[in-house]
């Protein structure tokens, strides 16, 4: 698989969040418009890239018994860092984003990666991998994201077609599990004809 | 494969019954609810009905034809039902454009996403009336004047539910014998002179329709029975407890959309349970979820919800209430492993 | 692939140490770095609640005065311009929400008249409490410029004159409660600004 290839099969063929079906969590709960579904999923993916990368590069390093604790150890140092300089730079974002911020750490997609493909590799795949991984996971929550927003609110991007709202069970928890049901539908209909 | 013989299991005796005929027993069975309906709000509620029906018949046939290229099942009436039971579930006032969301919502995800009739999980139309709910709380709470009205309806009901009213009035720290002065009388709230959806107002109308269907057997008796029963028994025994804070029983039995749901929703053949142990428990379930929900819950009505989550336990219910197989006898556990 | 370190104890406890030894210095030099930022970018949080409440103004005083029962202490932000009262931003709340308590910005004008209101923190239903904020609705407008001395702070059905928001009377309700908390502390403390 040359480096392309690694970069772009986060975006479909491997989509965490469409085929793999990783990190449903934040995927359920921030896609409540897209900019806070292109939040999470940029800052999940600067602590994917960042912790890929550092684990490929201390791989060697680390005992097999204690392999787990130490990746932890690393994702939540990265996402320690997002959390800070979030909370100064976007406190907006960072309020909208609240408890899951700092739960990136139990991001299945972040150890998943670092255990599956990072320990394994070296470091410019791991980070492309990551990156690729990342952005994936990012265009997902904000597909999302635009979704929800535009049905829930009749808005997208902020900007509102309508004053107030339109269909409020899209952006309350009910309407997370109807729109992202219908875009897996959606994505394995066109797998299947592809 | 074109010639393929059915094999199939005995008995090989079949009954005169199809879809077709039970589902428009029900439609026949509605049809003093509708009349109520029309009696008090008027045009307004022909509206609802017609484009109800016209657009779950439609979404039917878009999503068989289009979308799963299936056999077209339209003519067996289920959306016929569907699309009236939604209507009796929506305020009369309703705009259109959402009445055409809730028919999309019934047909296409409660039903159609699960594939079809016989296949879907929950109610269609209580999915689509719970979608409407949260999508749009105003508009779905917000009751118009009943406009012919023999015999004085108090202006202070108009507006909210008697329901609302009461869980409003003790959110503000009233006590029941504070509001019960401006609720409707038992007569009214029999007779459907209280603010409500369509088709949920006139409880003897339901009555009326419940007992056709239980005469053609298109249900059978314990499902409405015991979530009746349960309702009285568990409302009955909060009143008596403490009668300032908890609603008397018969009010709890009149209002909101308890008749219609323990009637025409719960009774569906497809979402509710098999055997007769099965259905009673279905039934003791639902009257206690609704009274739960009315009592202590965020929203002044919980009939649909309770139905709903009923509804997702029915395939457990289901696998522990086998129905008996033919000459076995009750009690003895069967040999076959 | 290189030959990977033995599980042994000495070597894990290294390991880890070393870790989160890295784990922690990279953690405090980020921590110094945002500490800042991050106190500013709150401070701003507070004080553009309170601009959008009051009118323009070039200091601002912060105390926390008794409310009007004496039970409970309401945070008073009082902005002077050249050394001018120009009006008090009282930080009130209400525990009759639908979703419990929520607080409220109430900017009055030295004559007690609301100027304006910001929603701080809110758990009310979406879509029907949550018009109690400008973004949603025009609710939050018809209290702009009205005194609480002659505008009765109820809704219309309680003899007010306060019109509720259509099917969220609980929410209309609390929020009049939060006003008429922070108008009866500023008539209590008046004479301290």
């Amino acid at each position: 698989m040359n480096q392309i290839q690694n970069f772009t099969k986060g975006f479909f063929k491997e989509s965490p969040t469409f085929v793999l079906l990783l990190g449903m969590c934040p995927t359920l709960a921030t896609t409540t418009s897209a900019i806070n579904g292109m939040g999470m999923g940029l800052a999940t993916a600067f602590v994917l890239t960042m912790s890929n990368l550092a684990v490929s590069l201390v791989k060697d390093l680390i005992p097999d018994k204690i392999r787990i604790p130490a990746f932890v150890v690393i994702i939540a140092t990265f996402v320690t860092i997002v959390e800070l300089v979030m909370q100064a730079f976007v406190p907006g974002l960072y309020e909208a984003l609240g408890i899951f911020i700092p739960l990136i750490v139990v991001n299945c997609i972040v150890l998943g990666r670092a255990e599956a493909y990072a320990s394994s590799h070296g470091p410019w795949s791991s980070t492309v991998d990551g990156l690729g991984m990342g952005l994936g996971f990012t265009m997902a929550l904000t597909i999302l994201g635009a979704v929800r927003e535009l049905l829930g609110s009749g808005a997208i991007f902020g900007i509102h077609f309508i004053k107030g709202n339109f269909m409020l069970i899209f952006i309350l928890a009910p309407g997370a599990f109807i729109a992202l049901g219908y875009l897996i539908a959606l994505i394995n209909r066109i797998r299947k004809t592809s | 494969m074109k010639n393929m013989l059915t094999v199939s299991g005995s008995p090989h005796i079949h009954g005169d019954e199809s879809t077709r005929k039970i589902m428009f027993g029900v439609v026949y069975a509605m049809i003093p609810a509708m009349l109520v309906s029309i009696y008090f709000f008027g045009l307004n509620a022909v509206r609802v009905l017609l484009l109800s029906a016209v657009a779950c018949i439609f979404f039917e046939w878009v999503i068989q034809k289009f979308v799963l290229k299936g056999p077209l099942t339209i003519n067996d009436g289920s959306a016929l039902v569907t699309g009236v039971l939604l209507a009796f579930n929506v305020p009369s006032n309703l705009p259109s454009w959402m009445v055409i969301i809730g028919a999309l919502v019934a047909i296409g995800i409660a039903k159609m996403s699960f594939g079809g009739l016989g296949k879907n999980v929950f109610n269609p139309a209580l999915v689509a009336r719970v979608f409407l709910l949260i999508s749009f709380p105003v508009q779905m709470t917000t009751w118009p004047v009943p406009k012919i009205l023999p015999g004085n309806l108090s202006d202070v009901i108009t507006g909210a539910t008697p329901l609302g009213m009461v869980k409003e009035g003790l959110r503000a720290g009233q006590t029941l014998p504070q509001i019960m002065p401006h609720l409707p009388s038992y007569m009214q709230e029999l007779m459907g002179q209280m603010g409500g959806s369509m088709g949920e107002v006139s409880a003897l109308a339901i009555i009326l329709g419940g007992a056709y269907l239980l005469y053609k057997k298109i249900i059978t008796w314990e499902i409405p029975v015991s979530i009746l029963v349960t309702v009285f028994l568990f409302s009955g025994g909060l009143w008596l407890v403490n009668p300032l804070r908890y609603a008397d029983p018969f009010f709890q039995l009149l209002t909101g959309g308890l008749m219609l749901g323990a009637f025409f929703m719960a009774t569906d053949m497809v979402t509710s349970p098999m055997t007769r142990n099965g259905k009673l428990i279905f039934g003791v379930g639902i009257g206690f979820l609704t009274i739960l929900i009315r009592v202590w819950g965020a929203y002044p009505e919980g009939v649909s919800f309770a139905i709903l989550l009923m509804n997702a336990v029915v395939p457990l219910i289901n696998r522990g209430f086998k129905p008996r197989r033919f000459g076995e006898k009750p009690g003895v556990v069967p040999a076959v492993k | 692939m290189a030959s990977k370190k033995e599980s042994s104890f000495v070597n894990m406890v290294l390991t880890l140490l070393s870790i989160t030894a890295f784990a922690a210095l990279a953690l405090g030099v980020v921590y110094v770095v945002t500490k800042n930022p991050i106190e500013i970018a709150q401070k701003q949080k507070q004080e553009a609640a309170i601009r959008q409440v009051l009118p323009a103004f070039d200091s601002l005083k912060v105390v926390m005065l008794p409310d009007a029962e004496g039970n409970d202490s309401l945070q008073f932000n009082i902005a002077t311009k050249d050394g001018k009262l120009i009006g008090v931003a009282i930080k009130t709340y209400t525990n009759k929400g639908f979703g419990g308590r929520f607080d409220v910005m109430v900017g009055l004008l030295p004559d007690g008249t609301i100027n304006n209101t910001a929603v701080l923190d809110m758990k009310e239903t979406p879509g029907l409490g949550t018009n109690i904020m400008h973004k949603n609705s025009d609710f939050p407008d018809q209290f702009e410029g009205k005194n609480p001395a002659s505008f009765e702070l109820k809704v219309t059905k309680d003899g007010g004159d306060v019109d509720a928001i259509t099917a969220a009377t609980i929410s209309s309700r609390a929020f009049c409660d939060a006003l008429q908390r922070a108008y009866k502390s500023f008539e209590k403390n008046k004479s301290k600004f």
